[in-house]
Parts: C-alpha cells; sequence; structure tokens
C-alpha cells in the first residue's frame, strides 16, 4: 500500500511538473524547433531581453500590480474597520456586494467592466482604454481580497483600547494608525500580497481592459501564442518558474527559521 | 459615540463609492444590455437567442464537469497521503503542489502545445516506437486535459485542508472498532472532507466552465465553449461584435454559476450535520 501511494503521488507530481521540464528543456534549444533538440544555447534568452513589447508590459504588469494591491490594500482596510462596526442587514449587504467579484468567473466581471468604460467613453467621450481603466480593474477585483484576509483580523481586536487612546486625546487617525494598524498588520500584509500577486497573475480582466497601448506581461504572452511559434515564450517561463521557485523557497526557510526560534525559547 | 460613528462612516466612504461604480453599476449595466437592442430599447430577443446556444452551454458544462470529477479523482488519494506524513514533509508537499499555481496559467497551457502537437513529443515518441501517430491537439479530450492540469492544484489544496485535521487516531479508533478500508473511507473520512469538496469542486468547475483561452489554445477554434462565444461578442472583428447578446450570455453564465453554488451549499449543510450526527 505504501509503495503504491508512492508511485501514484510520484506520477501526480510528474504530470504537474512534466510540461514545465519540457519548456525548460526547449528554452535552451539552439534551434527554432519545437520538438527537435538542436544543441545548448542561450540565444532565446538574449533575444528575450531585446524584445522591447515583452519588457515594456512586463514593466506595466509590476507597475499596475504595485499601485493597484496598494491603492486596495488602502480602501480595503479602511474599509474592513467600517464593515466590523456594522450589523445586521447592512453589514449582510456589504459583504455580499464584496462576495461579487470573488464568486463571480473572471470573464463575467471582466466585460460588466468593459461596458462600463465603453459607455462611458461612447456617452461621455471622456476616456480611452489605456493604462487608466486596466488600473482601476484591478484595483476592483483586489479590494474584496484585502477585505476578506483584514476582516478576520478585527474579530479578536480589543476596541476598547481604540477609544482609549482618544480619550487620552489621540486624534483618531493617529490611534487608527498607532492602535488598531499593528494589531491588524498580519490580515492587511497578507492582503496586500494576495492582492500583488492576484494582479501580476490575472489575464482575463486584464484582456478586457487594457486596450492597445497598456498590455499586461499576460496579455503579450496570449498574442505571442497566436503568432508562429518562438522559443522566447519558453525562456520567459523558465525564469518566472526560477523567480517564484526562489521567492518561495526563501519564504519556507524563513518560516522554519522563526519556528525553530519559537520552538527554542 | 457619535463621533466614532461618524468616523466610522467616513473610512468606508472610499470602498461604498468604489465597490457601487465599479461593481454594482457594471452588474446593472450586464443586465441592462441584455435586457435592450443597439438602440437601448427594451428587448428579449438576446435572452430568446440564448437557444441558439443551447449546445454551446451545453459542451462547456459537460467538459468542465469531466475536469472536475477527473480532479477530484486524481486530488482525493494524493491529499489524502500527504496528510498523513509528517509535518515537514506535508509543507514541502503542498510547497511542491502549490508551485505550479504560481506560473500564469497561459504558460501552463502553451507547455502543452508543445506536447500534444501532431509533430510533438508524445506523437514523437510513438512513432519512434514504431506505433503510427494520433491525432491529440484541437481535440475535445485536449481541453480537458488542458482545464485538468491548470485546475488540479485548487482541487487538492481545499481536501488537504480538510483531511489534515482529520486526526490519525480517530480513524484509528475506528479501525479498532472493527471498520474496514472501506468503511473507514465511507463513514468517516468522506463525511470529514465535504467541506473541502465542496470548495474545490467550484474552485474547478467555475474558471474551467467560464474559460476561453484554454479552448483556444488546445481545442484549435475546433471547441467552442461559453467563453469563447462571450469574448467572440466583445472583442471580435467589428462585424460580429454585439455587446447586446454578449451581456445575455454573460448573464446566463453568472446564473448558471451562482444556482449550482447554491445548490453545492445546499449539499454541504445536509452532509456535513448528517456526518455529525
Amino acid at each position: 500500500m505504501k509503495v503504491l501511494s508512492r508511485i501514484y503521488n510520484f506520477l501526480v507530481f510528474g504530470f504537474l511538473y512534466a510540461p514545465i521540464l519540457v519548456m525548460i528543456v526547449y528554452s535552451f534549444n539552439a534551434t527554432k524547433s519545437r520538438t527537435q533538440f538542436g544543441g545548448f544555447s542561450f540565444r532565446w534568452y538574449t533575444e528575450l531581453f531585446q524584445d522591447q513589447v515583452i519588457l515594456k508590459s512586463l514593466y506595466i504588469s509590476l507597475a499596475v500590480a504595485a499601485l493597484s494591491a496598494i491603492i486596495a490594500t488602502l480602501i480595503g482596510t479602511l474599509a474592513s474597520v467600517g464593515i466590523h462596526a456594522m450589523r445586521g442587514a447592512k453589514r449582510r449587504a456589504y459583504l455580499a456586494v464584496n462576495n461579487i467579484p470573488v464568486t463571480n468567473p473572471d470573464i463575467v466581471t471582466a466585460i460588466s467592466m468593459m461596458i462600463l468604460f465603453v459607455f462611458f467613453v461612447t456617452r461621455m467621450n471622456g476616456m480611452e482604454m489605456g493604462f487608466g481603466t486596466l488600473l482601476i480593474s484591478h484595483i476592483t477585483f483586489n479590494i474584496p481580497y484585502v477585505v476578506l484576509s483584514v476582516l478576520p483580523k478585527l474579530r479578536g481586536l480589543n476596541e476598547n483600547i481604540f477609544e482609549a487612546a482618544q480619550d487620552l486625546g489621540c486624534p483618531p487617525a493617529k490611534s487608527f494608525l498607532k492602535v488598531v494598524v499593528p494589531q491588524i498588520s498580519q490580515g492587511i500584509v497578507t492582503g496586500f500580497i494576495m492582492a500583488f500577486t492576484l494582479s501580476l497573475d490575472d489575464f482575463v480582466i486584464s484582456y478586457f481592459n487594457s486596450g492597445s497601448t497598456a498590455q499586461t506581461l499576460p496579455v503579450t504572452i496570449y498574442s505571442m501564442t497566436k503568432r508562429p511559434y518562438s522559443p522566447k515564450i519558453n525562456a520567459l517561463s523558465t525564469l518566472l518558474f526560477v523567480a517564484v521557485m526562489i521567492l518561495l523557497v526563501i519564504v519556507n526557510l524563513r518560516r522554519s527559521g522563526e519556528n525553530k526560534k519559537e520552538a527554542n525559547h | 459615540m457619535n463621533r466614532n460613528s461618524l468616523t466610522k462612516r467616513l473610512v468606508t466612504a472610499p470602498y461604498t463609492f468604489w465597490m457601487l461604480i465599479f461593481v454594482v453599476v457594471p452588474i446593472a449595466l450586464v443586465v441592462y444590455y441584455a435586457l435592450t437592442d443597439a438602440n437601448g430599447r427594451f428587448t428579449m430577443e438576446n435572452i430568446m437567442a440564448i437557444v441558439d446556444y443551447k449546445k454551446t452551454f451545453g459542451v462547456s458544462v459537460e467538459l468542465a464537469l469531466i475536469s472536475t470529477a477527473i480532479c477530484l479523482l486524481l486530488a482525493y488519494p494524493l491529499a489524502y497521503t500527504i496528510s498523513r506524513m509528517k509535518a515537514h514533509r506535508q509543507s514541502t508537499m503542498v510547497m511542491l503542489v502549490m508551485l505550479p499555481m504560481w506560473m500564469n496559467f497561459l504558460i501552463r497551457t502553451y507547455a502543452w502545445m508543445t506536447i500534444l502537437e501532431n509533430n510533438g513529443l508524445i506523437n514523437r515518441f510513438v512513432r519512434m516506437l514504431g506505433g503510427e501517430g494520433f491525432r491529440m491537439i484541437n481535440t475535445n479530450g485536449a481541453v480537458v486535459l488542458g482545464m485538468v492540469y491548470n485546475f488540479l492544484p485548487y482541487m487538492i489544496l481545499p481536501i488537504y485542508t480538510v483531511l489534515t485535521k482529520i486526526e490519525q487516531s480517530t480513524i484509528e479508533a475506528a479501525q479498532d472498532l472493527g471498520a474496514n478500508r472501506a468503511q473507514v473511507f465511507r463513514r468517516i473520512l468522506f463525511p470529514m472532507s465535504v467541506p473541502g469538496i465542496i470548495s474545490g469542486i467550484t474552485m474547478v468547475f467555475v474558471p474551467a466552465v467560464s474559460t476561453f483561452v484554454i479552448s483556444k489554445l488546445l481545442g484549435g477554434g475546433k471547441t467552442f465553449l461559453i467563453g469563447d462565444i462571450i469574448e467572440n461578442y466583445f472583442l471580435g472583428n467589428t462585424g460580429t461584435v454585439n455587446y447586446n447578446i454578449g451581456a445575455s450570455l454573460s448573464l446566463v453564465l453568472m446564473i448558471l454559476i451562482l444556482l449550482s453554488m447554491a445548490v453545492m451549499n445546499h449539499f454541504d449543510k445536509d452532509e456535513t450535520s448528517g456526518g455529525m450526527l
């Protein structure tokens, strides 16, 4: 039984990693063939770093992820405090609206915002699809995840301390920063990281709301898959995979280090 | 008291404003577009047009259900064995499950094109062994494979999370009382893992039924899913763009998913309370 389950685990993990392995191997292919391996080379990596379209979209992806995560964390954290204090039907209504972007399929969220933007462009001639609409759409799908990670942290909060700080003459904004924020910082950080990664990873919502001027990396990758095969995608994917792996290993090492520290105390 | 309620109203103001304009209004606009024609006059025609896409809805739901079932069958044994490992091995395994998830799903889907192609790795291997190559890419099977591959971790993780909470002693107690393997699964493991299975099913089914990328890349335009049709109505050629029909299809998709989630939640309540008894 033990051997069987080992073999089974091996097969499932093989299934999960085989395509990634294939991609890594072919990113070092000297020829353009998708299947014949014609010797080892860094050719596609050099071409990747000379591709202005890819570099620009990487920059846009990072900018949108950082900006949308910061703004969503600000709006979401403040809102969590308010929602936490709500009771009854009002609270239920807020949480229901908060859940709309979480439960809806991405494509529905994407087209609903696209209709809004097009509606305004045609009716009011105010704005064009581009970085602005892209940023707005990312903030919108990020906010609910911030609320969902901050709200549970507020449950264990002692509200008397917040009031005590104010009674002692600390202005509300300052006492919020000094008293409430430190107690829920874990939830805020989780929310921010979640917002950042969701934004970086998103394709569907960016695809419908970015227009032609502000394409994110996934949108560029999508348009590359439609054109004739280029191993540059493999090189790019390999680099992303290595970056993610290093990041996860660092996070895990730090976590196990902290656990050891706690165990020693 | 007054001072506090005012600050509390102020802190939610940006959120209320944002969610109203960018979540509630857009959903209302989808409903509005679905129920009007190009000139803004009320019509039921877009909703009626859905009858033409009966087949597409059928195929989308069918492929998504098959993928969800395969994911569940593949994920459960793996999640179970991971949940019975030592703590430090568990966290390594969970990291191994999550690592591919961090890759963009376009890249993961694209990788399969290389493997499944007519001159791809599998076919070359088959020919090397003297067999005849067969067509895998641009079939429904390839689309299902792409869905299973992309969404499998979403099934493994929630099931693992509930299984890891079941103490080994609970299973041993059942065995001591004479339960065989099948009975342990049916009476202990399965009832206790229902919440994880439910969230796994929703996390796989929702993106699978609404995808348009996997069907485009691995179905090669032969497999049309509801997502492909919606995408075509919003971003297709100028001749095919029709927000009104696109909106009505999205509305139906949204309702379909809300209904299936309501059904799933109903199951969840029934099963867990049943399992407790």
